[in-house]
């Protein structure tokens, strides 16, 4: 979810109280893409093929930071098979805002801002082809210093990446690299700190850490001199890369219709553009359609990590445990750009609990890094890492336990959250008894094993939907929606289809609509798709429904609504109840043609319910304190899902985000040289988690419905990923007997921690 | 321009001939040549196995094999493991298990864990572990995965 579209979400008053049980919501029939997907049929970005094509291949800069001097293209353009060369000079001139900052990010303009930026690209006749042009564009430039660490990129002396950054928030004194500043929170926290038996405060550190989905960034696009184009692309939201790419290009929005391919995988980095209008500008000169598909390498140098951060956390407490006052300073380097989602930090960081006085504080701080992109929850998980450490450092000097001290000091409906509003219905406790009451957190250790709880909170958005519901005459219905199904959400809209319309699950055929058959689509971001998409569907249902109510109401010559929807038959009611045998739906629909035209329903708005989610995690470590390596020997996650829609998929969504999770807090780091290119590129060296690096991981789900969703939906995607760095952490530094305050918990900062020793 | 080579293998039982540039994979070959774009390419290095085939009968990544390697051998990709309109019982487990999130991992996942199954029907959950941990998957967390595997495992023993 990018700053700008971040809505604080106000509950509402959707949930239908009337309904008792579900027919459809919450089975688990399997998806209706299964068969592609495990056949090898279903169609990702890379897998598109179109007559003519030609394949693309990017100049990318060496330097983190330096001017360019002059870019030669003359040998390339002489090689056999080349057919288009772009530049900067190939985009459209004076955008503004974040249409700029893309535009600089997606083509660099005069100077290279991070090892990876792209500088030029090459269409040719083969892949192969296009790769020799690029090694034949001569770039020459003037390398200039460089910083790469969020600290570093601070002080006063560091090197400027860009002088108009700052917007007028910043506070005077700091280095133009401190482009945002936030700072939030009620209550008075001196008198809070005064008022504690106990202060706690330390720094903690992360590293920036990449999406890693496994298919790299692809697209084929199309684009005539005419204005008029195509672009397929693996993108969490078509309408996002339709609206960018039509501004970087200069293009009318509506003449360029994008559809969204299956998608290997985004967690908030297929949120934005990359290679897309890099592929039209190549298409529109060289009259051809253009593939381009990133390399690992590229896909690591110059798409969206996340921020790495710094952090200063205090927190006050009575002897029983209560938090008196609580404070927070975040600072989130986010690349070359302004966007590091310091705010999120900063609002979620103590968002689980009811305080009287807190008090948080964000710096979004620029460096010679690629343009940080949202990663689930993005923010969220380093603050949670930093509080949620702070919190297991009190109780372990206090004596207390971590699941009692979260209760007493938890979130509870209507207490004022720490960034703000008031809470609706929410699941904070929920999730907090569910773990105390889990075998797992009775179970005894092995020695050298630690345990580690951690809870974490996440909005969760609702955002701009359209949804279209068609039914067909034989009964059955099709429904399109625009938010990219990275999960299984297919299933989870025709579960809710199923559920109003009372037509079987396997009836109703789910399709991700392109740009051109549909209104306005928000990115699939933010945990928003089941809960917005499925309101929508929802809402789209219930319109066909009353269509076909009226239908029967004609047929009977009754009045409209005498006639009410039951088991996905129309039934008389009130003074006509039992004058007429239920009409199924398939009984109107074959007639539909003569009795008013087709039966649809369609749905558009901006739903602002989404209910905010909680979880807590379970976490049990093992250290080897002669390699400093770390095993996770077990992992419960219970997190709130309002209503689980297909609850396998939710368990999957839980396993995966603490599977990321894992990731983040023992291995994954960008590693950065002195000479401030990336040095590990490839999966090898970035290692992501493997089969034999995990446990199975217990999902337990926790059902507290939310009141802005018919049936009481909240998003899942995002908040799973939120508690296990802290988790992880607390486990470690239980285990080890000394705490850990800087991710990756690799093994030689291990051995460096056990070295310098103190308290876990 | 490299002089391109003549390469007749066999891909999922049919007899295939294609001309391929030396620098070209197995992997380009069978996603570009010949449109079975099943394997996809997620690091081109080995690393993720989302590339994985057989070749006679030997687990690869097709990324770290040139296409005129594939010269007389015998080549299986996902698109060869369902038998008609019959799912292999692993696919049809990784359904019914939900051991698939985004999909695109899932053709190397089951063309690995295919091959682990000929070797070795009764993996122990370690074993099935170490022999995907060559398979990258980012979204599930590989739990459900390790399940489908296993649940096929003991299946296909009953049936035997």
């Amino acid at each position: 979810m990018a700053l700008d579209e971040y809505k604080p979400q106000s509950g509402g008053a959707e949930l239908d109280g009337e309904r008792k049980s579900f027919d459809y919501v919450g089975t688990r029939p399997e998806r209706p893409d299964g068969l592609d997907k495990v056949t090898g049929r279903a169609k990702f970005g890379a897998d598109a093929h179109a007559p003519g094509m030609l394949f693309g291949a990017v100049v990318r800069s060496p330097h983190a930071h330096a001017r360019i001097l002059r870019i030669d293209t003359s040998k390339a353009e002489a090689l056999d098979g080349v057919k288009a060369i772009v530049t900067r000079a190939d985009f459209a001139t004076g955008l503004t805002g974040e249409f700029a900052n893309v535009l600089e990010n997606v083509m660099a303009g005069e100077k290279a801002l991070y090892d990876g930026h792209a500088v030029a690209a090459v269409a040719a006749t083969s892949a192969l082809a296009a790769r020799d042009a690029v090694k034949l564009i001569e770039v020459e430039y003037e390398v200039l210093p460089h910083v790469t660490d969020v600290d570093a990129a601070m002080a006063p002396d560091a090197p400027v990446i860009n002088d108009s950054y700052a917007d007028a928030s910043v506070p005077e004194g700091f280095n133009a690299n401190v482009v945002r500043y936030h700072e939030s929170g009620h209550g008075d926290v001196e008198a809070g700190f005064a008022e504690a038996d106990m202060v706690f405060e330390d720094t903690f550190k992360t590293e920036a850490t990449h999406q890693g989905y496994i298919e790299p960034h692809a697209c084929l696009g199309s684009l005539g001199n005419d204005g008029k184009g195509e672009l397929w692309c693996c993108t969490q939201g078509h309408w996002y890369a339709q609206k960018y790419c039509a501004a970087l290009l200069g293009l009318e929005t509506s003449q360029l219709r994008v559809t969204a391919s299956e998608i290997g995988g985004g967690f908030g980095g297929k949120t934005t553009v990359f290679i897309e209008p890099v592929a039209l500008a190549l298409s529109r000169k060289a009259n051809r359609p253009v593939k381009l598909v990133m390399s690992r390498s590229e896909v690591l140098r110059a798409t969206g990590p996340t921020s790495s951060a710094s952090m200063d956390i205090k927190i006050g407490f009575k002897t029983d445990g209560t938090i008196t006052a609580a404070e927070g300073t975040f600072r989130l380097q986010g690349g070359a750009f302004p966007g590091a989602p310091m705010e999120f930090s900063a609002m979620c960081a103590f968002a689980c609990y009811d305080l009287k006085n807190v008090r948080q504080v964000g710096y979004d701080v620029v460096a010679n890094r690629p343009k940080q992109a949202a990663y689930r929850a993005p923010g969220a998980p380093m603050a949670a890492f930093a509080v949620e450490s702070v919190i297991d450092m009190a109780c372990n000097k206090m004596g207390l336990d971590p699941i009692e001290v979260r209760l007493k000091n938890a979130a509870r409906d209507g207490s004022k959250a720490s960034y703000g509003p008031r809470f609706d219905q929410i699941g904070m406790v929920a999730t907090l008894e569910a773990a105390k009451a889990h075998p797992h957190y009775a179970a005894p250790l092995e020695p050298g094993q630690g345990r580690g709880v951690a809870s974490g909170f996440w909005f969760n958005h609702g955002g701009e939907t359209s949804v279209s519901l068609a039914l067909s005459e034989d009964g059955t219905a099709q429904v399109s929606v625009g938010t990219p199904d990275i999960g299984g959400s297919r299933a989870s809209m025709a579960l809710m289809a199923a559920e109003v319309l009372g037509i079987p699950y396997e009836n109703i055929r789910v399709t991700i609509a392109d740009t051109a058959t549909l209104g306005y689509n928000d990115v699939s971001h933010g945990s928003r798709v089941t809960y917005a998409s499925g309101l929508a569907t929802i809402k789209a249902a219930r319109a066909a429904v009353e269509k076909l109510c009226q239908r029967a109401a004609a047929k009977w010559g009754i009045p409209e609504d005498a006639v009410k929807w039951e088991n996905g038959c129309a039934v008389p009611s009130g003074p006509n109840a039992g004058d007429f045998d239920p009409m199924p739906l398939a009984d109107i629909t074959a007639t539909m043609g003569q009795t008013g035209g087709p039966i649809s329903g369609h749905f558009e708005a901006t739903p602002e319910g989404a209910g905010v989610s909680f979880g807590t995690h379970i976490v049990d470590a093992e250290v080897d304190p002669e390699t400093g390596a770390t095993k996770i020997v077990r992992y419960t996650v219970v997190q709130d899902a309002g209503k689980a829609v297909h609850p396998t998929y939710v368990e999957g969504q839980y396993q995966g985000g603490a599977a990321q999770g894992i990731g983040w807090a023992l291995n994954e780091e960008y590693i950065y040289g002195e000479d401030g290119r990336l040095q590990n590129t490839v999966f090898l060296d970035y290692r992501i988690p493997v089969a034999s690096d995990l446990p199975m991981i217990d999902a337990v789900i926790v059902e507290v419905p939310n009141p802005g969703h018919p049936f009481g939906v909240r998003g899942v995607g995002e908040t799973g990923i939120v508690p296990p760095l802290a988790a992880i952490a607390n486990a470690v530094s239980n285990a080890a007997g000394v705490r850990l305050k800087s991710l990756p918990m690799s093994p030689p900062k291990i051995l460096e921690a056990l070295e310098a020793g103190g308290d876990a | 321009m490299t002089r391109k080579t003549h390469v007749t293998a066999t891909v999922n039982g049919d007899t295939v001939e294609y001309l391929c540039d030396p620098r070209e994979t197995l992997l380009d070959v069978l996603r570009d040549r010949l449109n079975l774009t099943g394997a996809k390419e997620g690091c081109g290095t080995g690393d993720c196995g989302a590339c994985s085939v057989t070749l006679d009968g030997r687990l690869v990544c097709s990324c770290l094999v040139l296409g005129v390697e594939a010269e007389g051998k015998q080549i299986e990709t996902v698109e060869g493991l369902s038998d008609g309109d019959i799912l292999h019982p692993l696919q049809q487990k990784f359904i019914e298990h939900a051991a698939l999130q985004c999909g695109v991992c899932t053709p190397g996942v089951l063309v690995a864990a295919k091959s682990l199954l000929e070797k070795n029907p009764d993996p122990t959950e370690t074993e099935v572990r170490y022999w995907l941990a060559g398979n990258l998957c980012r979204c599930t967390g590989y739990d459900k995965i390790i399940r489908a595997v296993m649940d096929t495992a003991a299946d296909l023993r009953e049936a035997s």
